[in-house]
């Protein structure tokens, strides 16, 4: 893929090459380190100015939770079965953000995850789907879902690209939409998933481990190669950044922004798949403001909501920064409206924080 | 900073300040203290020794968001009861509308080793497996309102009587306008897609049928005043005559009643449902479409805070010749009009 890549896309003009960015770094690569020199202090600094830097004070939010959670309800926050609670509410939420953590790097927003979520919940729990898996196999409610998810994206997609309407609409519009087929398909009903076997390989821990964690690891792990490893990604960055001089570059912008959000519709599916196996049940209100979840989680993650940067990192943080915050609010007894106060202030201060840092390194 | 700089600085911060501890204080809506009946409430227990003092018991209790008055009411009169008793500890989880979030808390519950789970899950269906994973655990759970899907969820179940709310509402309407083959009723619903809801459409369906009538006119809102608002609006565009109305929530009735207002309507009556306090002194005073509502009970989690308790000592009802505590207990859901009105006024949530 990577010879593929035209020449222009790394000195992409318009595109100032940022320091913060461990991808543009690479972009810009042979001429970076040769100014900088190989001194392990120019390493060091490059380490603290790249990854480790930008999510510092991600890091630093969570330790103080963390230490909050410790100092009030001490042995029965830290313990390991807690911190399994603590990650299967994360890996739900975590997903979502991932593929909206791309769209949102490539300058759109899918406010449709929610929805598309419910739906797929729904779609991959009818009486058809399910006595078709209990004839045939157990993936086929995980098609279903993803398929859901893909379809849903793909629509969002085209009508964002090719359609040229702006995405805040089309994604509003699929909110909507999905969540009345998904109400429509299930009769309001609550649908009860009755597929063992499709239970017993989600709901089963591997390690210690709930299989749902594991799915969130994997989304991660193959979410941040993609993302900064491979032509993909970087055209996710060039895309968001400066669609016009990505287009000069020669990249196909609307082709990619219709994959910016299938892929976002996909992961809305594997978060379906999950919620199904947590939830054992579809119902059309499953995933009700998810996408506020998941926007509020990228953007503390240190993604840029305008476009052109972006963390994967930073978004599985900032998913499990908020499912610990409601993790410690449960062991001290605190309502939920006092969370949501928090949760706000959380999403300030951390944008906030990161603003200066950036800043500081961009003077260094 | 100069001397003048410092004072318009501090002038400010100090005028910030206090209007923030202003805005603090008018955050406050809570009511005059009412503790008339509270101490009735107790006295009513005394005929056995299941009130006194035993070994501790530590409940752990989540119920969805409180943002709707009949919710509130849940989760006030559970902790009122809790801290009635001195053996008693209760542990709050105040879920959302989010069932991602609410099998969380039940998994921390599990986590922390309670003594006993008193469950109003957002979707009866959704919370099954960590109901279940909890009384593996040993934790006696119980469940109240809204069903699981599995009976080996829960050690015990208090439910309200959602069909027997249909039932009521459709027969106090029979009564009232039952000599009419022809009388127009509409129904509101609340939130289609909960089983409580589908179960009072089709009480109230079924006692309807009895007296020969049928729902001409349906709508579902969504529990919320500005749900019932918009429901009821386009009810009655659509209903140009109406003989009787059911509206199957009290708190989504204020926005009814508004809708109502709105359209200058006042050729039926109107049966409102759950019993709020307000609808309840709307009954007594007589002036405006509202004859009747049907209970349903807002102190449901609070008897399963007394129940979790008897269960985890070992205790049973002491009304009931049994050695356990039921398996099931379900509450009635009466109707309440202008004639014993009083007799429920004090029971009543405010919305």
């Amino acid at each position: 893929m990577s010879e593929q890549t035209p020449p222009g896309l790394a000195t992409a003009g318009s595109i100032p090459p940022d320091p913060d960015d461990p991808v543009r770094m690479q972009r810009t690569g042979p001429t970076a380190t040769a100014s900088h020199g190989p001194s392990p202090s120019g390493a060091w600094r490059r380490l603290v100015a790249g990854g480790a830097g930008r999510n510092l004070g991600l890091v630093v939010a969570l330790l103080l939770i963390c230490a909050v959670g410790v100092a009030t309800a001490g042995e029965r926050f830290a313990s390991v079965d807690n911190l399994m609670t603590i990650l299967r509410l994360a890996a739900i939420y975590g997903v979502l953000a991932i593929g909206m953590t791309f769209v949102i790097t490539g300058g759109g927003i899918d406010l449709s995850v929610g929805s598309v979520l419910g739906l797929s919940t729904v779609w991959a729990s009818t009486l058809a789907t399910q006595t078709m898996a209990r004839e045939t196999h157990w993936a086929v409610i995980v098609f279903t879902a993803l398929a859901v998810g893909v379809v849903a994206g793909l629509v969002n997609g085209v009508l964002i690209a090719y359609g040229k309407v702006v995405a805040f609409i089309a994604t509003l519009a699929m909110l909507v939409a999905a969540r009345g087929l998904a109400e429509v398909i299930a009769n309001r009903r609550t649908q009860i998933v009755d597929v063992p076997a499709f239970l017993d390989v989600f709901r089963a821990d591997v390690l210690g481990v709930s299989v749902l964690v594991w799915i969130f690891v994997v989304v991660a792990v193959a979410a941040w190669v993609v993302f900064n490893r491979t032509t993909f990604g970087r055209r996710t960055l060039a895309v968001g950044g400066n669609p016009e001089a990505a287009r000069l570059a020669g990249i196909d912008v609307r082709r990619h922004t219709m994959w910016l959000y299938a892929l976002s519709g996909l992961t809305a599916g594997i978060a379906g798949v999950m919620m199904l196996a947590r939830t054992t049940a579809g119902s059309s209100t499953n995933g009700q403001l998810y996408e506020l979840e998941a926007i509020a989680i990228v953007v503390i993650g240190g993604t840029l909501l305008a476009g052109g940067r972006g963390t994967i990192v930073g978004t599985v943080i900032g998913a499990v920064i908020f499912a610990t915050l409601a993790n410690v609010f449960t062991q001290n007894n605190l309502s939920i409206s006092a969370q949501s106060v928090a949760k706000g202030a959380i999403i300030v201060v951390a944008v906030l924080l990161q603003q200066r840092f950036a800043a500081r390194h961009r003077s260094t | 900073m100069s001397a003048h700089l410092r004072r318009r600085w501090m002038l400010t911060t100090g005028a910030l300040a206090a209007s923030a501890v202003l805005l603090a204080g008018c955050t406050s809506n809570t009511p005059e203290p009412q503790d008339e009946e509270d101490g009735g409430d107790t006295a009513q227990g005394a005929t056995s020794n299941n009130d006194e003092t035993g070994e501790t018991v530590t409940i752990g209790f989540s119920a969805p968001a409180a943002d709707h008055g009949w919710m509130g009411a849940i989760t006030r009169a559970a902790l009122d009861e809790a801290a009635k008793y001195d053996d008693v500890e209760l542990v709050v989880a105040e879920a959302t509308n989010d069932v991602n979030l609410q099998i969380s808390q039940v998994e921390t519950f599990i986590n922390d080793g309670v003594d006993a789970i008193v469950l109003l899950p957002f979707d009866g269906a959704a919370l099954t497996e960590v109901a279940t994973e909890a009384m593996e655990a040993g934790i006696a759970v119980v469940n109240v309102d809204r069903e699981f899907a599995s009976p080996f969820a829960a050690r015990t179940t208090v439910l309200g009587d959602n069909y027997g709310m249909g039932v009521s509402a459709g027969t106090y309407i029979c009564e009232q306008v039952g000599d009419n083959p022809d009388a127009v009723v509409a129904e509101i619903a609340g939130i289609d897609s909960l089983p409580l809801t589908q179960d009072r459409s089709q009480g109230f369906a079924d006692a309807l049928a009895d007296c020969g009538l049928d729902v001409d006119n349906r709508v579902a809102a969504d529990f919320t005043v500005q749900g019932g608002q918009s429901a009821a609006a386009n009810l009655l565009q659509a209903a140009p005559q109406i003989d009787a109305l059911w509206n199957h929530d009290d708190d989504q009735g204020v926005g009814v009643l508004a809708a109502i207002d709105e359209a200058g309507r006042d050729e039926f009556l109107m049966v409102g449902g759950a019993g709020s306090a307000n609808v309840m002194r709307a009954i007594q005073a007589d002036d405006s479409v509202l004859k009747a509502t049907v209970i349903y009970p807002s102190t449901q989690a609070a008897d399963g805070i007394r129940l979790a308790r008897l269960i985890v000592q070992g205790k049973a009802l002491s009304d009931l010749v049994e050695v356990e505590v039921p398996r099931t207990v379900q509450l009635y859901a009466p109707v309440v009009t202008k004639e014993n009105v009083e007799e429920y006024l004090p029971t009543a949530f405010e919305s």
